[in-house]
């Protein structure tokens, strides 16, 4: 950047090595940004963007599913290509985005008491990088051929022949280009998370006193760091199988009487590349969505987290274990069925540490003075749908189990509830919890809580209904299910309900976005602290937090981040940044 | 997928050791108190960079881990016909080893403030490098002229795949040792300088360590270890 000049009005002990930049123009303070949290809501604009055309993309799934034969425009491929790019779009490019992206780039900074990331320039271009993906992304939408109908995993050698839509046109190139930009500019921002929990915390902010937010944050993204590159990998193979005709994927195969110049490879390579990167991914996706429930939970419920020790321990468990249950999404691939056994045993055990989370989010709220805000609501919604999603998980972890219903709808159930619904509930309840402090105003009360139990109670209404479509037997990844003897006229009408339902459940995200743009300038005066909470980002001089987020003396940090309701304090929470001793006792008042 | 799991697992030993320093048997709630008391478990003394580099570094590690374990993998199928490599590959080598020497160098020179041997040291690690990646092209080029191309075998593919991966690392490297030359040679901060020139020189040896890696692995010397080790083993 030419026009910025580091500062020297903040004193060296605090500052550390971070060298505050400071913008001279429109462009650089709102556009070029290295300031953090300019970052955060531009990574959390972009993905809200990329996120409403896959939700457009469920709908006219939906409408196929629903009333088959009506629309004549959802052709087979059609419908293959909404299927991939929803899945694509809501996994990588908006929950991934939005969670590290977006809320790691507001909240880190803030709540470990610094003053931005450690790295802004290379913070700046991961943005960039990620816009660019983006972009490439929507343009196979207007390639010919359109984008690619692979389904999100892509598997080889489908995702590369002639049948599957994209495979020979431009959409499969797109798709592997643009995920190989994703994984470069994410690798930026996540370089500058992590070194940021590390070396950016301010005096007396220790391990064990960062709030549960930072570290479900913190290791999803070295998780995503470790992971990535496998799917990198697994990009950059299938992309020159494609573009230049090597053979790493690509078994001998004979297309329309016409033999490929492929010559044996092995499509199993790209499954285990894919899910050494795919199984974390969910972990990525559900560790800071773990760590933002418990904040939200303690804040709301007036209540310190319960087992604060064991939560920090068991996300850094569930973070370790990620790494070596990803065979189970291969259990129908035809390996070895002892590989088979020792997936399925890892993949219980993971359940432990998750149990111990949920456990501990339950009795954080007993006996807790429990205010039910938004905020709250959604996060009891999430404890509900994640215990719902999760023991669906156990099911399909046995490979006996897994294997009859594989291919089918309850498959479906099972990953929206559990990665679907349960962490943009979370995304939901935190964009209500922090929006005050990223604009200085409430969101609408009344229409926040339509679009909460709308949201919730018709999200039940499409995902549950699914489990049993799936225990019938019928087919997940079908455009057309018409003629099969499985489909009874009552499926049918479930199909037809689910849609209805689904409809409803978008509707109310318009609703949530109107809420989101007129109560930036319409919305009630939230002051500085509204939920009268206690981590950092609270206890900034203004609101919005200015360039630097402190003022001249950055915070010191005096005790953990959930002294709430302590007796004999004068109120019922204590700031991290407040000096001074409470008889540490918890025996209930 | 055996290599990526014992790569992970030494990052997973790393991170324990650190995690086993950073007091995670805490009782947070009963410790309000000044934050002297804890001043021991802030930041690292390192310098931020150091680590950032450092987190980069085991991404690149992570990356090259799981090249060779899908080499691996594809090395177990019948079709696979391993190529002669090149002699001049011996001679790249030689090269990246010098450049790595020639960047200790001037971390030595920048720890004593000596600028010119700096440059020099600054200098002769660009050459040399340079002289690799034109080494590399060159081996390319005598391989596709005896006929193993690209597509004619996954061996090939995975030849020209994993050098091509490391020149591009090479390449980034470059950008960060011009940037370095440029402050060494219009006066930089002396400070400033000696955290760069620590920082080109960590990126290269690395680096200098993967290629060796990957060498080991495409002359087929990785393989037949793992064999002895499990040999051993069982």
């Amino acid at each position: 950047m030419v026009d910025v000049t580091p500062a020297d009005a903040v004193p060296p002990a605090e500052v550390g090595e971070v060298e505050l930049y400071h913008p001279h123009s429109w462009w650089t303070k709102y556009v070029f940004s290295q300031d953090a949290k300019v970052i955060a809501v531009q990574y959390s604009a972009t993905a809200t963007a990329i996120g409403l055309v896959a939700l457009v993309l469920s709908w006219l799934m939906r409408l196929q599913l629903g009333f088959p034969g009506t629309f004549d425009f959802i052709t087979p491929e059609a419908y293959y290509q909404f299927i991939t790019m929803h899945g694509m779009i809501m996994v990588i490019y908006l929950l991934t985005a939005l969670f590290l992206g977006g809320f790691g780039n507001y909240l880190i900074p803030l709540m470990v008491g610094a003053r931005d990331m450690v790295f802004p320039y290379v913070n700046m271009l991961s943005y960039w990088v990620y816009l660019l993906a983006v972009l490439v992304l929507v343009s196979s939408f207007f390639a010919p051929g359109g984008p690619t109908g692979a389904g999100w995993t892509l598997y080889p050698p489908q995702a590369i022949m002639t049948g599957t839509p994209g495979g020979q046109d431009w959409g499969i190139i797109l798709m592997l280009s643009s995920l190989i930009l994703f994984i470069i500019g994410f690798t930026m921002g996540g370089l500058n998370y992590v070194v940021t929990v590390l070396q950016g915390r301010t005096r007396g902010m220790t391990l064990m006193r960062l709030p549960l937010t930072v570290w479900g944050i913190f290791t999803a993204t070295v998780m995503a760091l470790l992971a990535f590159p496998a799917l990198f990998v697994a990009c950059v193979m299938m992309l020159l199988d494609r573009a230049l005709g090597t053979s790493f994927f690509m078994p001998a195969i004979v297309e329309m009487g016409q033999q490929l110049q492929h010559n044996g490879g092995s499509p199993i390579l790209f499954q285990h590349l894919f899910w050494f990167f795919g199984h974390p991914e969910v972990y990525i996706v559900a560790l800071p969505a773990f760590g933002i429930v418990s904040d939200l939970i303690s804040t709301h419920a007036r209540k310190n987290i319960f087992g604060y020790r064991m939560m920090v321990w068991a996300i850094i468990a569930i973070g370790a274990l990620s790494f070596v249950v990803w065979a189970h999404h291969m259990y129908v691939s035809g390996m070895n069925p002892y590989f088979g056994f020792f997936f399925a045993t890892t993949t219980l055990i993971i359940a432990v540490p998750t149990a111990i989370k949920v456990y501990n989010w339950v009795l954080t709220l007993w006996r807790g003075d429990i205010h039910l805000t938004i905020p709250m609501l959604f996060a009891l919604a999430f404890i509900v749908t994640f215990v719902n999603g999760g023991l669906t998980g156990l099911f399909l972890g046995n490979v006996v189990v897994d294997v009859p219903l594989s291919d089918t709808m309850f498959v479906v159930a099972h990953f929206h509830m559990v990665m679907g619904v349960a962490p943009i509930l979370v995304i939901f309840g935190a964009i209500y919890h922090w929006y005050p402090k990223v604009t200085g105003r409430m969101l609408d009360e009344t229409l926040g809580r339509f679009h909460f139990w709308v949201t919730f109670v018709g999200a039940y209404l499409i995902f549950f209904p699914m489990h049993y479509l799936g225990l019938m037997g019928v087919p997940r990844r079908y455009a057309e299910l018409t003629d099969m003897t499985i489909m009874t006229e009552s499926a049918h009408h479930l199909n037809s309900f689910i849609s209805i339902m689904a409809f409803i459940v978008g509707f109310a995200q318009m609703v949530f976005l109107f809420n989101l743009i007129w109560s930036i300038r319409h919305g009630r005066e939230a002051g500085g602290n509204p939920w009268r909470a206690t981590t950092l980002e609270w206890q900034t001089p203004e609101t919005p937090p200015a360039h630097g987020n402190f003022g001249k003396e950055l915070p010191i940090v005096y005790r953990w981040a959930y002294d709430y309701s302590v007796p004999g304090a004068k109120e019922d929470f204590i700031p991290q940044n407040v000096p001074g001793d409470f008889a540490p006792s918890r025996e209930p008042a | 997928m055996s290599v990526i799991l014992v790569f992970l697992l030494v990052i997973a030993g790393f991170a324990g050791w650190w995690l086993s320093h950073q007091r995670l048997t805490a009782k947070p709630w009963l410790e309000q108190g000044l934050a002297g008391d804890f001043v021991g478990f802030d930041r690292s003394a390192l310098p931020t960079a150091k680590i950032g580099l450092g987190v980069f570094l085991a991404v690149v590690g992570c990356l090259f881990s799981l090249f060779t374990s899908a080499y691996f993998m594809r090395m177990g199928l019948p079709d696979w016909q391993p190529l002669p490599l090149p002699r001049l590959l011996w001679l790249n080598t030689g090269v990246l080893v010098l450049s790595s020497v020639a960047l200790q160098c001037a971390v030595a020179a920048a720890r004593k403030g000596q600028i010119d041997n700096v440059r020099l040291g600054l200098a002769t690690a660009g050459l040399t490098t340079l002289a690799f990646l034109v080494g590399q092209l060159m081996a390319w080029r005598q391989l596709t002229g005896d006929g193993y191309v690209l597509t004619s075998n996954p061996a090939n593919s995975f030849f020209y795949l994993i050098t091509g991966m490391h020149g591009l690392h090479i390449l980034g490297g470059l950008v960060g040792l011009g940037k370095t030359s440029i402050g060494a040679w219009n006066g930089a901060r002396p400070e400033r300088l000696r955290l760069s020139v620590e920082l080109c020189a960590m990126y290269w040896h690395f680096l200098l360590f993967v290629w060796l890696c990957i060498f080991a692995l495409l002359a087929g010397w990785a393989a037949t270890f793992i064999d002895i080790c499990q040999r051993l083993l069982t």
